[in-house]
């Protein structure tokens, strides 16, 4: 049975056209960037090739450090591809995900590790299935507090700083979701 | 088990590894952007810009983060010791927060991923934000004393 019929047939069409047209696009802008950059290190290859040797093998110990992260963001994506429903996400981090959501979304910021960058695939598929920006910035802002690096934290700044930073920050990532939100509409 | 179920997790898997190759070529630039960063701005070049002006600073210090990028123990780093070289709490509180915040070598790959409207609003915010943090922690710390 097709509830939807061939209304929601077509809009699953044009869904999953409109998908494929912003990936290709995501994929040809990343290509031009990648370009860019080889470009770049091209020609400061000429001026010193000492550094961008040096750069390179920076580069390629950033590759290896985020490797364990990267696995992690596909296996979840896989994970949240078979198991997330646009229902449940919307229901969770949608818009009438109401304190739940904000929670959700502070509490993801705070524990996810590695690099940003690499959370950007996953958040741009929660966002397809329905996932408020505003929850998806709040996450990307609580990332500034880093469970893990609190003792050192402490250790340059002292507890009274981290603890009165930790707080605000948190509270900023809220007001920055929501401001957001209004700034889009 | 099910061939609806095995249908299902194989669907999934191939479209989360095409999603993913769609990120690869930006996610390569970045890494290589990053490794030209590290190389060509050293914390010391960092440090050698403060002043003695607090607001001028804090601006400084959130606009440096901005642009900076790595691991935020980096910035704690850095963050001592503009501290011991007599910087201000403000400006040292907006650096490492806008460090980890705002991310302009990201910026391609997030507005690329997450829209261009999206990437800049999201930065922009989170720049004027680390500011207000900033003055609020310094200030709340000497309200508490």
């Amino acid at each position: 049975m097709n509830s939807g019929g061939e209304g929601a047939g077509e809009d699953d069409k044009k869904g999953k056209n409109g998908i494929k047209n912003k990936n290709g696009s995501t994929f040809r802008y990343g290509v031009y960037f990648l370009l860019f950059i080889v470009m770049m290190y091209t020609v400061l290859f000429f001026l010193d090739i000492s550094k961008i040797y040096r750069a390179l093998r920076v580069s390629f110990d950033i590759f290896v450090q985020i490797l364990p992260v990267l696995v992690m963001v596909i296996l979840l994506m896989w994970v949240s591809g078979y198991f997330l429903k646009p229902k449940a996400v919307s229901k969770y981090l949608g818009k009438e995900s109401g304190i739940r959501g904000w929670a959700l979304a502070v509490s993801f910021g705070i524990v996810s590790h590695g690099s940003v960058y690499v959370w950007y695939p996953l958040l741009k598929e929660m966002r397809g299935h329905g996932m408020r920006d505003g929850l998806i910035a709040s996450f990307l802002y609580n990332r500034a507090v880093k469970i893990p690096l609190i003792p050192v934290m402490i250790y340059y700044f002292g507890i009274a700083f981290v603890s009165v930073l930790t707080a605000y920050t948190i509270i900023a990532s809220v007001i920055e979701g929501k401001l957001l939100e209004m700034l889009e509409h | 088990m099910d061939e609806k179920i095995k249908n299902r997790i194989v669907t999934s898997f191939f479209k989360t590894v095409r999603s993913f190759g769609t990120m690869l070529p930006m996610l390569f630039g970045i890494i290589l952007l990053l490794g030209l960063f590290k190389v060509y701005v050293t914390p010391e070049m960092v440090s050698s810009v403060f002043t003695d002006r607090p607001l001028h600073d804090t601006l400084l210090g959130a606009l440096i983060g901005s642009i900076s990028t790595g691991n935020p123990i980096t910035s704690y780093i850095i963050g001592g010791g503009l501290l011991d070289d007599g910087v201000s709490l403000f400006a040292v509180t907006a650096f490492i927060l806008t460090w980890v915040t705002v991310g302009m070598v990201q910026l391609p790959a997030e507005a690329a991923m997450l829209g261009k409207r999206f990437a800049l609003t999201r930065n922009g915010l989170s720049f004027i934000l680390a500011i207000v943090v900033a003055v609020a922690t310094v200030l709340t710390l000497r309200v508490i004393g």
